[in-house]
């Protein structure tokens, strides 16, 4: 999973999406622990600072927390992380449902559109 | 702690051009700078003023409180924008001359660089092109352990593969003691490694921020702004 940036938005909230969405996606498990701000920010090529910001944030969160001396890991708490994919799932539903929108669809011919796709693709897994 | 750069009603003219007006800039420690501006803003003027190459006409410069001298010459790592290593020498010549030169020079971290960019230590540098001539005396630069890093368009002329080994080497190099100036065209390349950006306009100072508060308060990258302002 590489690291790819917005040009619109602040980078440390993109890096809080992104660690996000490895958490939920399970490239991070629970309870795991992080490599090094250093590390991370090295393998996204960003800024220490900024990651720095990123951790923090996901640390008030609630998406990780800090041992002073062990270091930094994810949360152990899934229906947190159960939490934060439901959040990111309504994200990209809405993003959607502008996207169609924009295209002159209504909420009733949306969920037509959809029930058709759903019925070709159980054909086609037939 | 002190800050690593101050800038104090700074000022420099050649002749009855001025090349720097009344510079105001204190760059903190652990912080990477982008120094961003047109061609002739003063960028180049600003480095040289930092590193004792010139002097200023008016106002002062403090690196880690001292005046620009013997003591802040131990401090600053200087990567000039164009290439100053002697074309003669073989790059492990080269390696024994800074070895030689700069006490806070770590051989071993260069050896790894060049190893990773490819570069043989018995090759002249006269026989290598022009973008392993940069490759080679950004290494030498960035393998100091130094307190101030100013890099003068370090990354202009190497292809795009070396160009993220490049940032990818200031990132782990990152010392929240030591900060980094990195002064560039190619904003879009930099912009997610800084922290902050100066905008530098005929000799004036014209914006310092973060980059995410450039972001966050328009709307767009830092790219994106200088175009906007630097319109021609």
């Amino acid at each position: 999973m590489t690291w790819s940036f917005q040009n619109d938005s602040p980078i440390y909230a993109q890096l809080v999406n992104g660690l996000t969405l490895r958490i939920v996606s399970g490239i991070y498990l629970a309870g795991e622990k992080l490599p090094s701000v250093r590390d991370l920010a090295a393998e996204a090529g960003v800024n220490p600072n900024t990651m720095q910001r990123a951790l923090t944030e996901l640390e008030r969160i609630g998406l990780m927390f800090s041992q002073r001396t062990a270091g930094r890991f994810v949360t152990e708490d899934r229906t947190m992380i159960e939490q934060a994919k439901k959040g990111l799932a309504e994200e990209q539903v809405n993003r959607f449902l502008t996207a169609m929108t924009g295209l002159g669809y209504d909420i009733t011919d949306i969920i037509s559109l959809l029930k058709e796709k759903e019925t070709k693709r159980a054909k086609e897994v037939q | 702690m002190s800050a690593i750069l101050e800038c104090s009603n700074l000022s420099k003219r050649f002749g009855s051009v001025n090349a720097l007006s009344g510079v105001n800039l204190t760059i903190e420690p652990g912080r990477i700078v982008g120094l961003l501006g047109p061609n002739g803003s003063g960028k180049t003027t600003l480095i040289k003023l930092t590193n004792g190459l010139l002097t200023p006409s008016e106002g002062e410069i403090r690196i880690l409180g001292e005046l620009p001298g013997k003591l802040s010459h131990s401090m600053v790592s200087y990567l000039p924008e164009r290439t100053s290593i002697p074309l003669w020498m073989t790059v492990d010549q080269l390696l024994d001359f800074y070895s030689d030169f700069y006490p806070d020079f770590d051989r071993t971290v260069a050896v790894g660089m060049l190893e990773n960019l490819g570069i043989r230590g018995n090759q002249k540098i006269k026989e290598q092109s022009k973008g392993t001539r940069e490759k080679v005396q950004l290494t030498m630069v960035m393998s100091r352990h130094a307190k101030l890093y100013l890099l003068d368009e370090p990354i202009g002329g190497v292809d795009p593969a070396a160009r993220d080994y490049i940032l990818n080497t200031i990132i782990s190099n990152y010392n929240p003691e030591a900060s980094v100036i990195i002064s560039t065209h190619l904003i879009a390349d930099v912009e997610q490694v800084l922290d902050e950006v100066v905008f530098i306009r005929q000799g004036a100072i014209l914006l310092q921020s973060t980059v995410d508060e450039i972001r966050e308060d328009k709307g767009k990258s830092v790219d994106a702004l200088f175009r906007e302002v630097f319109k021609c």
